[in-house]
């Protein structure tokens, strides 16, 4: 028994193991209490919601392993479905045919990886701060959206749209694909490519991996492209589940990122994180939410929660830390 | 001269770059440079420099502090029920149970950071959820409007009629903005418990192993951002006559990007109250120079963001090089 949880533990990271016990435990008390927990619709609405904040917790995951932050990738995602929003509107509207979707998501993953480079870029060749630089972004990609948008809704898309926020592919919501196709890319990314290794290396200790030769610089701008890239990605998502853009959508989960990256066990400091145990950890909160709802609990009520679930799994990691270290230092 | 500027190389950038940017404004709109708007400045910024003392604290100890906002706004509401109470309350009741709230609030922070070794960034998030939704499912999002009439109404400690008839004053959080900045500096400059947060901030383990109890130095770093806190969401309700529960929300990041604008670290070790006030002036003077040159509203943020981002690029460059006459740092 213990042999095949340590093998598990190291295929998966020694997250995993601890985070799907959370999982059973939160589906079976939630499976006793709440009514109508354990049903295809509840598991339907768990899988149409999950995509959004999905998305943003892998553009926020790249960056916390490289040790840095992106505080911008709200309203990255904003601008980007802004963008694609515009496109739309200027050739057709509701009548809009395929080709200007195309366009504007190229345009809009365009406008993802200029904010995500631009920070990348004052970040590795300025040495500033990566919380300060993703925060004045922040700022800047915000005031830019209430400028163009003078605070308004922008909507009136074509309704074959709809598709890709509400549709299901075999029984499987359309989000959800698209969520476990980045969410393996980010996997392969960073577990078996170069850039995935620099990315850890520059996490674990920045000077280090220059004096080995990693192109460090090139890497960092590199990482916040792609988070940025992946921000756009959520904001077209956004915009087809809403069917409308504003800037500020999203705002409240800026934070649940960064929460939901810690819980499935990276590192705040960096240098270690895996994709597996975040999704994982996506997937609690998500559980945790509706089964909260379906008790008759609100929205804030469930962010509460998921602030008191973080502090109680630091504190069982800290107490399995001295544990095992008492261990050690007994054998 | 030359030593502020090696001392205070952020600061003395920074008090340059206002002082252009003033001189600019005062040249482009005959508004500017006049008594009225800069007490209104005064006024309206108190809050945030309130706040920024506190978070300077926690930043020179080497944390961050994400949840201070949303504690306030706890602290407004328990305020409010608390008042209620005792049957009214007055000024010196008041800031000592909006300190005294705010502190309970930030030695939660400090007794999880310290206790179960957790790093402050995945504290206070979590607590910033935790405060945010416990407040808003018990208080249920209302608004509350009955402040006692001592809270809500206005105290103004100091007027004067200009030429033109209108009135510049001077009102209750200019004072209580004051005293937070000399009570930090008096923390931070003055006394051995702010050396030792120094050096806390720049090595935790060398500071440990110097003797320094770091238990305390978080309980002090933490604490005292959540006494500035409660006194800021006290003041704050003072201000708008009213508790709304997510009104303060997202006001951490500005002030953390004023805080840091001024000079501090995130890591530790450094930072000044001059650099904290200066870095809210400036945000608060682009603001307003953008207000009174007739620009959208909408765009103001947009001139922030790309203010702050010029900050941090330019952040590198040295100006006490330029007075020296051998470069290079020691």
């Amino acid at each position: 028994m213990t042999a095949l949880y340590r093998r598990a533990a190291a295929a998966f990271g020694p997250e995993v193991p601890g985070l799907l016990g959370f999982l059973i435990l939160v589906l079976v008390v939630f499976g006793l209490f709440a009514p109508n927990f354990l049903t295809g619709a509840n598991f339907g609405s768990i899988a149409f919601q999950l995509p959004e904040l999905g998305l943003l917790t892998l553009a926020m995951l790249m960056p916390i392993i490289s040790g840095g932050f992106n505080l911008a990738i709200i309203y990255t995602a904003n601008m980007a479905g802004l963008t694609l929003a515009f496109v739309l509107n200027q050739y057709g509207g509701v009548d809009a045919g395929m080709g200007p979707f195309l366009v504007g998501t190229v345009l809009a993953l365009m406008v993802g990886a200029l904010s995500g480079a631009i920070m990348g870029a004052v970040i590795a060749y300025i040495g500033a701060h990566p919380i300060l630089v993703s925060l004045a972004m922040m700022i800047f990609l915000r005031g830019l959206g209430e400028f163009l948008t003078k605070g308004g809704d922008i909507s009136g898309f074509p309704p074959w749209m709809a598709t890709l926020g509400h549709g299901t592919v075999l029984g499987i919501p359309v989000p959800l694909i698209l969520f476990l196709v980045c969410a393996v890319l980010w996997h392969v990314l960073l577990n078996h490519t170069r850039h995935g290794f620099s990315v850890r290396m520059i996490g674990s200790n920045i000077r280090a991996a220059a004096y080995s030769g990693l192109h460090t610089k090139r890497t960092l701008v590199l990482i916040y492209t792609l988070s940025g890239v992946m921000c756009a990605v959520a904001g077209i998502l956004m915009l087809s589940r809403f069917n409308s853009v504003r800037v500020g959508h999203g705002e409240a989960l800026l934070l649940v990122t960064v929460l939901a990256c810690f819980l499935g066990g990276v590192d705040p400091f960096g240098g270690f994180g895996r994709v597996l145990p975040v999704v994982i950890a996506l997937v609690v909160l998500q559980v945790l939410s509706s089964g909260l709802n379906l008790l008759g609990a609100n929205q804030h009520l469930s962010t509460a929660v998921w602030g008191l679930f973080l502090i109680g799994v630091m504190v069982l990691r800290w107490g399995a830390g001295r544990i095992s270290d008492r261990k050690r230092k007994g054998s | 001269m030359h030593s502020f500027l090696r001392a205070y190389p952020t600061e003395s950038k920074l008090l340059a770059v206002l002082l252009i940017l003033c001189a600019g404004l005062s040249v482009a709109s005959p508004e500017f440079l006049t008594l009225v708007n800069f007490t209104s400045l005064l006024n309206n910024n108190a809050v945030n420099v309130i706040w920024a003392v506190g978070l300077l604290v926690v930043l020179i100890a080497g944390g961050i502090d994400i949840s201070f906002a949303v504690a306030a706004s706890v602290v407004q509401y328990l305020c409010v029920y608390a008042f209620a109470a005792i049957g009214g309350g007055n000024w010196a009741i008041g800031f000592l149970f909006a300190g005294g709230f705010g502190l309970a609030l930030g030695l939660i922070n400090a007794f999880l950071i310290h206790q179960f070794r957790i790093i402050s960034i995945v504290v206070t998030i979590s607590t910033f959820n935790a405060f945010f939704g416990l407040l808003m499912f018990f208080s249920s999002g209302r608004f509350l409007y009955n402040l006692p009439s001592w809270w809500s109404g206005r105290v103004i400690l100091w007027e004067h009629q200009t030429a033109n008839g209108t009135w510049a004053e001077l009102t209750l959080p200019v004072a209580v903005m004051a005293a937070a900045m000399f009570a930090t500096w008096v923390l931070i400059r003055r006394t051995t418990t702010g050396r030792q947060l120094y050096a806390f901030g720049d090595n935790p383990e060398g500071a440990r192993r110097a003797g320094i109890p770091i238990g305390l130095m978080q309980a002090i770093a933490f604490g005292w951002c959540g006494i500035m806190a409660g006194i800021g969401g006290l003041m704050q309700a003072h201000i708008t006559k009213e508790v709304v529960p997510n009104a303060l929300m997202g006001r951490e990041l500005e002030v953390l990007a004023a805080v840091v604008l001024g000079g501090a670290r995130l890591g530790g070790g450094r930072g000044s109250v001059l650099g904290c006030f200066l870095g809210v002036l400036l945000v608060a003077i682009t603001q307003n120079g953008l207000n009174l040159l007739g620009v959208s509203p909408y765009a103001f943020k947009m001139v922030v963001g790309i203010i702050i981002l010029l900050a941090i690029s330019t952040s590198n460059l040295d100006p006490a090089k330029w007075f020296a006459r051998k470069g290079g740092r020691p």
